[in-house]
């Protein structure tokens, strides 16, 4: 019978189904940092428990790490004790953890996949939503909670239902300055933050099927802000393409029996889905948000929306997200007043967003009153960006190049925002006060854009700023 | 652990669609080694100002204190994967929750700390946070083997994952020994697929 990729990948990995009706799921590839890992370790240890397979579960930290000053203790104690208690618990249980300056550290979805950890059909979990990011290698990457972080560790495996497919296929060709950021805001957008709950997202059409591994991530990292709780694309020649010499994948006839098995996982063309959403790829324009939640998105083109045009408590969640975010109803986006641009997080953090932005950063200034930041997804991305003089560029136009971390994505170090300053962020969360401040303001956006928004201190669109292509 | 099946206790209607699990518990609170401490924490920011003035919060009203069932809308529970936020919930006395629909992490994540996550259609829940309104001390018990609501001679019709309501009755809901004792079925699937 015909099967989509998560059907393969689910039957392959289920030990058995559970009295509950739930599955026992194995977990090929169990990644863990030092926020939501910690407290499982605890758990093991109350109930007496090792790790039952290590070498499956590898470790780094991003979230709490500050990205100028690294050198240790952190000047932040409970930060250092977080991340004691991770070195602790891997070096105790012999699993393999990236520290800082290992030259492998970095955010844990952009570490896994640069190592070739993440590999065609597997299943992954990592106690983190955006987890998800890993699906673009064709595996099911599913975020967890920390008990189930503890299972994981306990037994390699986890209880799950399966999941609904909806298969998104973006068809045509995107417009130039439009890219995978716009794609999936724009997705979101259409479906909603509750869109996905219940659904594996298959993104599929010529506009996936001709993206890079980067651009992939960028699309699956966001799928749970669909409410999907997790998205891929099915393994490909761009995948193998990616993956071949990497640290941790194989050589020579190896690797070629790997791709064979890794290509087999790839959905069949006649596969079923339980739904599908058609998108043309001409009508996505460069979308931003303007509320507080993902789904609350429009074009740069379009005007700031109005809460009387709904009901009910969608009418409240308009109101109060323009009220939060100081934004008034009917006028255009673009123009608003921005004090902080924020390009990294794990999902416009690797080498190609950079490389992107430099090349349009060249030659221009971010407005003074701007305080603007670059941060790497990992110290591989660093590296290679150094190595092609990126953070030259980046420091010359007026940004700060920072070392890798989550950063102002969620503010749980010390790269945050202060009062009610708006930022113009990379990132994939603009809830109320996601980037450190109770009353901070976020816009997502992509990378292009923040460099837009940096350079004229306002929302702007990156097509007219770097004449890049047709604005209607 | 013990089956859940039939519990009750008053109630407390947090308004809102898409309240996401930054709300629920800021990330600054993450930063701790276990998750003893976290009850005070909940809500903490739309409960407080920044000198940790009360704002006057449905949560920290007199007459909602004690309160054991939170009750709010769309999508409860949508964003981050942090377990933090139903280890506030549950830390802060509250033991269940209902609403028109809830995120599948935070969810899964309630499901196995025992807070059933039952749904509830819009009228109904639109009634039951009018009744938990003008009579805070009214007693709400949730029957998770009738699916059940029953507040102030109301009986209200409630949904709920059916592994997860099958779970609280069969009291697996922490599934950690259900899977530690299919070891030699783990190892075989991972023989089978090289895992080794």
């Amino acid at each position: 019978m015909a099967k989509n990729l998560y059907q393969k990948v689910w039957d392959d990995h289920v030990v058995r189904q559970l009295d509950s009706g739930q599955y026992q799921l194995f977990i090929a590839l169990h990644l863990i940092h030092e926020v939501t890992s910690p407290q499982a370790f605890g758990m093991l240890k109350d109930k007496g428990l090792g790790v039952a397979y290590p070498g499956r579960t590898f470790a780094t930290v991003d979230h709490i790490i500050p990205t100028d000053d690294q050198s240790r203790p952190l000047a932040d104690d409970m930060a250092e004790r977080m991340i004691q208690v991770l070195v602790e618990a891997t070096t105790q249980n012999k699993i393999e953890f990236f520290a800082p300056q290992s030259g492998s550290q970095g955010i844990v979805h952009v570490v896994s996949p640069e190592l070739g950890l993440t590999q065609p059909g597997m299943t992954i979990c990592c106690g983190d939503s955006h987890t998800s990011t890993h699906g673009a290698f064709g595996c099911i990457a599913l975020g967890i909670g920390t008990s189930q972080v503890r299972d994981v560790l306990a037994s390699q495996t986890i209880a799950m239902d399966p999941l609904k497919v909806r298969r998104i296929r973006i068809e045509g060709e995107l417009s130039r300055g439009v890219t995978a950021k716009d794609v999936i805001l724009h997705i979101i957008r259409t479906l909603g933050v509750n869109g996905g709950v219940g659904f594996a997202y298959e993104y599929a059409g010529s506009v996936i099927e001709n993206m890079t591994m980067e651009e992939r991530m960028t699309v699956c990292n966001m799928s749970i802000e669909g409410g999907a709780r997790c998205g891929y694309v099915s393994p490909d020649e761009t995948t193998f393409e990616f993956l071949k010499g990497r640290e941790r994948v194989p050589e020579g006839d190896a690797f070629d029996s790997e791709v064979k098995k890794w290509r087999s996982y790839a959905s069949d063309a006649d596969a079923q889905y339980d739904d599908e959403v058609i998108i043309e790829a001409a009508k996505i324009k460069p979308t931003i948000t303007w509320g507080v939640t993902p789904a609350q998105a429009i074009s740069i083109e379009e005007v700031i929306p109005d809460p009387d045009l709904v009901q009910g408590l969608e009418k409240n969640l308009i109101s109060d997200a323009l009220d939060y975010m100081k934004l008034e109803v009917n006028q255009p986006i673009k123009g608003t007043k921005v004090d902080v641009a924020f390009l990294g997080s794990c999902t416009n953090g690797r080498l190609s967003d950079f490389e992107q932005v430099a090349a349009v950063l060249k030659g221009r200034k971010v407005l003074p009153s701007v305080r603007a930041i670059a941060v790497p997804g990992s110290e591989k991305v660093d590296k290679a960006a150094r190595e092609k003089n990126l953070h030259l560029v980046f420091e010359e136009a007026g940004f700060e190049w920072r070392k890798p971390g989550c950063s102002m994505c969620l503010a749980m170090n010390p790269d945050k925002l202060i009062g009610d300053e708006l930022c113009a962020s990379s990132s994939n969360r603009n809830f109320i006060g996601r980037q450190g401040s109770p009353t901070g303001r976020t816009i997502l956006m992509s990378p292009l854009m923040v460099a837009a928004a940096a350079i004229e201190g306002k929302v702007a669109d990156a097509r007219e700023v770097f004449g890049l292509g047709e604005v209607q | 652990m013990k089956a859940i099946t039939k519990f009750g206790g008053k109630g407390v209607y947090v308004e809102g669609n898409d309240i996401d699990t930054d709300r629920i518990i800021p990330a600054r609170f993450l930063k701790c080694v276990t998750f003893a401490e976290l009850g005070s924490s909940l809500f903490y920011d739309v409960r407080f100002d920044e000198e940790g003035n009360s704002k006057g919060h449905v949560l920290d009203s007199e007459q909602h204190r004690g309160a054991e069932i939170l009750i709010s809308d769309v999508n409860f529970g949508c964003g981050s994967s942090r377990e933090h936020a139903p280890q506030a919930i549950q830390k802060f006395g509250l033991k269940a929750v209902i609403a028109d629909s809830f995120a599948e992490i935070f969810h899964g994540n309630c499901t196995t700390l025992g807070i059933p996550c039952v749904t509830m259609g819009k009228d109904a829940r639109g009634k039951l946070s009018a009744l938990v309104e003008t009579d805070p001390d009214a007693e709400i018990i949730i029957d998770l083997e009738g699916l059940k609501v029953i507040c102030a001679n109301n009986i209200f019709d409630i949904n709920m994952k059916e592994s997860a309501r099958e779970a609280f009755l069969a009291a697996t809901y922490d599934p950690l020994d259900n899977l530690l004792a299919a070891s030699d079925e783990i190892a075989a699937t991972a023989v089978k697929l090289g895992y080794t």
